[in-house]
């Protein structure tokens, strides 16, 4: 049957998130941009909501509940406060979800319990690379069979890179294809330069350069074809659309609350169909496309393949997330160019979904 | 309650019902009576009055129920079908949303049970709100209607009425007409009757001719002392004399009654106009793969062709506003107030298959532009969603306020 409703759970999870988020993200977003770093109590305080190891399997220690909706649902709060914020607090996923989804028993009796434990341990993941013609199904960088594993060689770039992580998953082509491995942050011939980018500042993000690195065989994650890869990138977007959508309604909230108070012409500027009617389109267009991260993260609990519906998702709330972004600081007119008022910060981080092209956060 | 996108078994029957009706009995004679302007579609009224009102037999009955959403899912297949042909369904159309809507029982029973019986001829319903002055601005009607003993007396002109034809002229039909008994009193004193078909001093002037939906019946209703009963106006007789400066207590059934219809009817419009979004994309498709062009959901993006990304970029915004439109619906279904989200699902939607249906001809190059193909007349068809049920301003308008907590007269 056809509902839109989150359950009573998920309503109460959002609750507890958005509460989380306003008071303890929104106020610091800023300066965590300016400044570029994050406290370490904040990541510590979110990672007691256990919001990744609610994901994981119970047979490893986590809470056992998995849910592509729940997990958008969660996203979109965290990045209503800030996305920088909300992708180094949901990081531990990049690791812990890709091995419940992929990994052998083997694989995930070794990694899913460092991130069920009460001290916050990041996740890494590696999948784009600095290249205009960047394809996450043929990555540059490679992976050849070698001495019963493969030696990695290659460059990533957008890696999340927090402190106290120590493995990191980079895709890398086989002669067979694109494969994930889960390495070692610490590796021989792994090296790291730390990026700046145009925004998402507060999140530490590296180029990676592997040269000559050994994986052992047991690196590797998931069968040995494209599906792991595949299904990867495909819930890496829904999950990344989620993220947009939350940066689309804090930009949007801005600037409903600034037109309603800023008068030009003696009278609030909302009052100006100019303004009100954009505000309009961004409130549907925010909701259209939520509606279509929805249905992909369904789909996805259904267990589908949801290539296509991934794609249609992503592509909205990018686009969506961009356009209001601007839309937002076009109603701040000058003050919305200003670093003192947050519109220019979403601007800045909507466009970084166009570099990000995936990342394991439902 | 849980997110879920999974339509029931029974709206499937009667999607699955309804397509078939679409391509067998509506896509055959799209074409003729698209030529043939203001031709009666004797063959599909018949097929309709015979067959189709009943809806699909047999099949599921008991089980969820998507609720309005299945009325959704219905409108968009006979729209996947026939825009024009649909309009001109023997239904009640707007004029049974407006009784549905504002009437009593007594008053539901007496317009609309004929439509349900098996018996009788054809007939339709309709809604005539705007006139020559008065358009988006619904308040500024000038139709007058005034008390005389027992029957009120109806004096004005009303345009661009949906199956007016129809509905002023078939036995058993209806017309619902807004009029004011009371023009100093603004909002307040606009009402709604119900002028059966065939009443004397209601007559059909003229027919538009239009840029798509030809078929459909856009008729001038000319009333000159047209007398229906007094029981046929719809709500409450009083005008509540207009509040300083606030319009917010405006008696229910009087002018916001009458507006409420609209947020069942918005998301129906929003549907038909996904159905000739989804006719225009689904043929685009189905070309692009016969000449062996494959849409790659998968493609990097610096390696996907323009039109790759256009086909991509159409099926996200159909998407999104036929969820629009589901989301609204079903809200409609729990009993939850839905203007603005109604209102959203109609302006995404009039828009977007406005710009699907026009990408579509450009897609498909010289043969687009070709009356040989159907493309030409799906985009002729769907501009009609983002004038009529409220002009895409006038729903960007609503959402405007809603979302800002203005009146109407803080943000007009
Ligand atoms: C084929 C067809 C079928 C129809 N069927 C019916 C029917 O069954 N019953 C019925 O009653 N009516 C019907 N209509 C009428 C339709 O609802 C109106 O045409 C529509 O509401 C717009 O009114 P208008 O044409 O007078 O345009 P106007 O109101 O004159 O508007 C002209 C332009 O100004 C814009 N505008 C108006 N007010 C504002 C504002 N406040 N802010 C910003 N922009 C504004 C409008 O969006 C539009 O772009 C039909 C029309 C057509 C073409």
């Amino acid at each position: 049957m056809i509902d839109f409703q989150p359950t009573e759970e998920q309503q109460l999870i959002i609750e507890v998130v958005r509460q989380f988020a306003g008071n303890e993200l929104r106020p610091i977003a800023r300066d965590c941009s300016e400044l570029r770093e994050i406290p370490a109590k904040v990541l510590a305080q979110a990672h007691e909501l256990g919001l990744v190891a609610t994901s994981i399997e119970e047979s490893h220690g986590g809470g056992g509940e998995r849910c592509a909706v729940t997990g958008c649902l969660i996203a979109e709060e965290l990045a209503h406060a800030d996305l920088a914020l909300a992708l180094a607090i949901l990081s531990p996923a990049l690791i812990a979800l890709p091995v419940c989804d992929l990994g052998s028993e083997e694989q995930k009796s070794a990694h899913l319990p460092a991130f069920t434990r009460s001290q916050f341990v990041p996740g890494s993941l590696a999948v784009v690379e600095p290249d205009i013609r960047f394809d996450p199904l043929a990555p540059r960088t490679r992976a050849r069979a070698q001495d019963g594993g493969f030696v990695l060689d290659g460059t990533k770039c957008f890696v999340p890179w927090l402190e106290g992580g120590t493995q990191v998953i980079v895709i890398a082509a086989t002669e067979r294809g694109p494969r994930p491995f889960l390495i070692s942050r610490d590796c021989p011939g792994l090296s790291v330069v730390p990026e700046r980018n145009m925004g998402i500042d507060a999140l530490p993000t590296v180029e990676l350069t592997l040269e000559g690195v050994f994986a052992p065989a047991d690196a590797l994650l998931g069968p040995d074809d494209d599906r792991a890869v595949r299904s990867l990138i495909d819930r890496g977007r829904v999950g990344l659309a989620a993220t947009a959508i939350g940066v689309a309604r804090a930009a949007y909230e801005v600037a409903l609350e600034y037109a309603k108070e800023r008068e030009a012409f003696g009278a609030p500027i909302a009052t100006k169909q100019a303004i009100a009617f954009k505000l309009a389109d961004m409130a549907i267009e925010i909701d259209g496309a939520r509606l279509l991260v929805w249905e992909a993260a369904w789909k996805l609990d259904q267990g589908d393949t949801v290539t296509r519906e991934a794609t249609l998702a992503h592509c909205q709330a990018r686009r969506v997330a961009l356009e209001v972004a601007d839309g937002a600081v076009q109603v701040l007119g000058g003050h919305g160019y200003i670093r003192e008022y947050l519109p220019e910060l979403h601007l800045r981080n909507a466009r970084g979904f166009a570099a990000f092209e995936a990342l394991a956060l439902v | 309650m849980a997110i879920s996108f999974d339509l029931t078994e029974n709206t499937l029957y009667s999607r699955a019902y309804y397509h078939d009706v679409a391509l067998k009995q509506m896509r055959p004679i799209s074409r003729k009576y698209d030529d043939e302007e203001h031709a009666f579609p004797q063959e599909w009224v018949d097929f309709f009055w015979k067959h189709g009102r009943k809806g699909p037999q047999g099949g599921p009955t008991d089980g969820p129920s998507d609720g309005f959403v299945r009325v959704c899912v219905q409108a968009e297949e006979l729209c996947w079908g026939d825009a024009g042909l649909y309009l001109r369904m023997p239904t009640p159309a707007l004029g049974g949303s407006a009784v549905s809507a504002a009437g009593s029982k007594e008053q539901r029973k007496r317009f609309l049970s004929r439509f349900n019986e098996p018996e009788g001829t054809p007939c339709w319903g309709a809604m005539a709100i705007t006139e020559p002055g008065a358009g988006s601005d619904a308040a500024a009607i000038e139709t007058t209607a005034r008390l005389d003993g027992d029957e009120w007396v109806l004096n004005g002109t009303k345009i661009f009425c949906t199956a007016g034809e129809g509905a002023s002229e078939a036995e058993g039909g209806f017309v619902v007409v807004w009029a004011t008994l009371d023009r100093s009193a603004g909002r307040a004193g606009i009402k709604s009757f119900v002028v059966p078909a065939g009443t004397p001093g209601m007559k059909l002037v003229g027919l538009e001719r239009k840029l798509g939906i030809r078929v459909s019946d856009t008729a001038t209703l000319v009333f000159e002392d047209c007398r229906v009963p007094r029981e046929n106006l719809l709500g409450r007789e009083e005008v509540k004399q207009r509040k300083s400066g606030a319009d917010s207590s405006a008696g229910k059934p009087g002018f916001k009654g009458a507006m409420a219809t609209f947020d069942a009817s918005r998301p129906i419009v929003a549907a038909m106009a996904v159905g000739v979004g989804r006719a225009s994309l689904d043929f685009v498709k189905e070309e692009l793969s016969r000449q062996g062009f494959a849409i790659r959901y998968d493609a990097p993006r610096y390696d996907q062709g323009a039109i790759e990304r256009d086909v991509i970029e159409m099926e996200a915004q159909l998407q999104a506003a036929r969820l629009l439109t589901w989301r609204a619906a079903s809200m409609m279904t729990r009993g939850i107030p839905n203007s603005l989200e109604a209102s959203m699902a109609k302006a995404k939607a009039g828009l977007v298959v406005t710009e699907i249906t026009q990408k579509a001809v450009e897609i498909l190059g010289p043969p687009g532009y070709s009356r040989k193909l159907m493309v030409e007349k799906w985009m002729r068809d769907a501009k009609i969603n983002d004038i009529y049920e409220g002009t895409q301003q006038i729903n960007q308008l609503i959402v405007a306020r809603r979302i800002l907590g203005y009146s109407s007269g803080q943000l007009r």
